[in-house]
């Protein structure tokens, strides 16, 4: 299996007055095609910088990082965005839909940013809305949906343009226990699917639906464990 | 492709706030219909000044008798009365250009029709006045060379004498008594209104020149010989010629004062238009301003929307949209509020002039300039308010615009 994700010697370096203060200290990181990554930390421990600079809306100070082979650490807003918007699908905790589209035009957006017509848009969203079962709330607001229901869409919005990487930051954070079991399924089915995923988590719970573990701590990478092949959990405190 | 969505997404989130939408529109449509309203204003007076000065006759230059000037007591215009019949005959027959030369002579009399009389002006014309003052007659005919040459106690007549005189009988063929002489009248003039200065055109009475000279006034002079000139660029030409011929035939030596004045009607209409070019700019500008006002209160709305979206800005960035993109979705919003208010404010300036024309009783002139340029103008404040909040918005760093509240 290929590397989907390398990521060598990254640092992230904030000016705070005068001091200089590292997010990250170092990170070396690789992640296959297919994997599903859980990526664990207390707060305030680099996690969401990582998860930032993965998602390419950040670039390290430092360090390389290699997207499907492609060095992505030096590239422009504009060059971000146009990666993001074609390798890598984001579900959020709060969802982040678009309160006035229906769950089809949330679904759309991705495809319109990158440029796709009405029918091919339709057709994309359509499919997407079908993994997550929704199909039939194709015409709702998000005001008209459950939480559960609402990651779904964003989930399809997500996988919309076949990414190479799903990122889901604590996307069960706001949910019920029963919502929650149904959307690590999902995640699950399109793990089996051959989905590469990195799920952002500080639930031990919701950590184990991955097949690999990761810890941060204090700017590091501190554990690095396969779940499948080891009874060890990993608790962040 | 994007564009089209981009100009769908602007127009939905218009529509979504439709009261904001219309309020902040509203300084647009003010603007732009306040210019047009208003401009209209201003051309309407120019109209209304050019046309009575071209009503007293274009391309005229006026030859009047000059002042007296004996043992230093200097009369008025007019006061010497060395202007003849003979100097209109030579002016036409010697200068170049020339389309029409029409001396007068007037004086005031009782005009008798049998038991109403009506005091007017008589003034002694030759055929040619007729064309240069652009008369139509509403019935009869107008006088002709031979009647100058014979003299006829002939008469042409302006509605009101006849409205006076003979009530709504057709004053044609009938005879009235001017000087205890007794005229016939064989036409009557189609009504002009009143000039510029609030004169009633419609009050005269129109005779022969020589007639009114011999058998009327008993004089040998004219009062003035109105000159039109066959060509605009022409007039300052003929000017200078008249006077060189008239100084010849009046016999004034190099370095005396004329005893005559030519009078050029263009450069009154030059001033005129001037004066009401600036009426109407200034008119515009006050107006003009308050479509900036129009433009700054785009601006304000589109920043407090920029703030208030933060969180969709953020997520679009986040699944891809450039900084043009989001640059481009916001510019058209502002653009459309400026393009609709402009087309909502083109109508009602219109509505606005012609009700000022219809129920103000005041001339305006729509132009299509100002509606044009109004138009651009808004299309231009749109943009250029626009351009703040939309720069603002695409440069929104997308992980502190997601984790906005």
């Amino acid at each position: 299996m290929s590397n989907v994700v390398t990521i060598t010697g990254v640092k992230k370096l904030y000016k705070m007055g005068s001091e200089i203060v590292a997010a990250l200290n170092g990170v070396d990181l690789k992640i296959d095609s297919g994997e599903f990554v859980a990526l664990m930390g207390p707060s305030g421990s680099g996690k969401s910088t990582l998860m930032n600079i993965l998602g390419c809306l950040d670039r390290p100070t430092e360090g390389s990082y290699k997207l499907l082979d492609k060095e992505v650490s030096r590239l422009s807003d504009d060059e971000l965005a146009g990666i993001r918007n074609k390798t890598i699908g984001f579900c959020y905790q709060n969802f982040n839909l678009l309160s006035k589209l229906t769950s089809l035009e949330n679904v759309e957006l991705p495809a319109i940013y990158a440029g796709f017509n009405k029918t091919e848009r339709r057709k994309m969203a359509m499919a997407a809305l079908e993994k997550v079962s929704l199909a039939d709330r194709a015409e709702h607001l998000p005001s008209e949906l459950s939480g559960g229901q609402r990651q779904r869409v964003a989930i399809a919005r997500a996988i919309a343009m076949k990414p190479a990487i799903i990122l889901a930051d604590e996307p069960t954070g706001n949910l019920d226990t029963k919502s929650t079991v149904e959307i690590l399924q999902i995640f699950r089915d399109l793990h089996a699917g051959g989905s590469t995923i990195i799920l952002v988590t500080h639930e031990p719970d919701v950590a184990q639906s991955a097949d690999r573990q990761i810890l941060v701590k204090d700017g590091k990478i501190t554990k690095d464990i396969i779940t499948a092949s080891t009874d060890e959990r990993i608790d962040i405190i | 492709m994007l564009f089209t969505e981009l100009l769908k997404m602007a127009g939905l989130s218009l529509v979504a706030n439709k009261l904001r939408t219309v309020l902040t529109m509203l300084g647009i449509i003010i603007g732009v219909s306040a210019v047009i309203a208003l401009v209209s204003v201003g051309m309407g007076v120019r109209k209304n000044v050019t046309d009575s000065i071209s009503r007293l006759g274009s391309n005229l230059l006026m030859v009047m008798s000059g002042s007296s000037n004996r043992g230093g007591v200097r009369g008025g215009a007019g006061s010497v009365q060395t202007l003849t019949y003979d100097d209109a005959k030579a002016i036409k027959s010697k200068i170049k250009d020339v389309a029409y030369v029409s001396p007068t002579a007037q004086g005031s009399y009782q005009v008798v029709y049998g038991h109403e009389n009506w005091s007017t002006t008589v003034t002694g014309v030759i055929p040619e006045y007729a064309a240069i003052q652009s008369l139509t007659m509403q019935s009869g005919i107008f006088f002709t060379e031979h009647d100058v040459d014979v003299r006829s106690r002939v008469a042409v007549i302006g509605t009101t004498v006849a409205t006076n005189l003979f009530g709504s009988v057709n004053p044609v063929g009938k005879k009235i008594r001017v000087g205890n002489a007794p005229y016939t009248v064989i036409g009557l003039i189609a009504s002009k209104g009143q000039s510029s200065v609030g004169q009633d055109q419609d009050d005269v009475v129109l005779i022969p020149l020589t007639t009114a000279q011999e058998r009327l006034l008993g004089i040998t002079y004219v009062r003035s010989i109105n000159v039109q000139v066959a060509n605009a660029d022409k007039m300052d030409e003929v000017q200078a010629n008249i006077e060189k011929l008239l100084r010849q035939r009046h016999r004034i030596r190099a370095g005396a004062e004329d005893d005559f004045n030519v009078r050029n009607l263009t450069s009154l209409m030059e001033t005129m238009n001037e004066t009401t070019t600036m009426i109407t700019l200034l008119l515009g500008s006050i107006a003009g301003i308050s479509l900036i006002v129009g433009g700054i209160g785009i601006m304000n709305i589109m920043m407090v929307s920029v703030t208030e979206r933060t969180r969709e800005i953020g997520i679009r960035k986040a699944i891809g949209a450039t900084y043009n993109s989001i640059m481009m979705q916001f510019l058209i919003e502002s653009t459309m509020i400026s393009i609709l208010g402009g087309i909502i404010g083109i109508f009602l300036g219109i509505g606005l002039a012609q009700a000022i024309s219809k129920f103000g009783n005041f001339t305006t002139v729509i132009s299509s300039e100002s509606i044009i340029a109004s138009f651009g103008f808004s299309l231009f404040v749109g943009v250029f308010f626009g351009m703040l909040p939309a720069r603002k918005a695409a440069k929104l760093d997308p992980i502190d615009a997601l984790r906005y509240e």
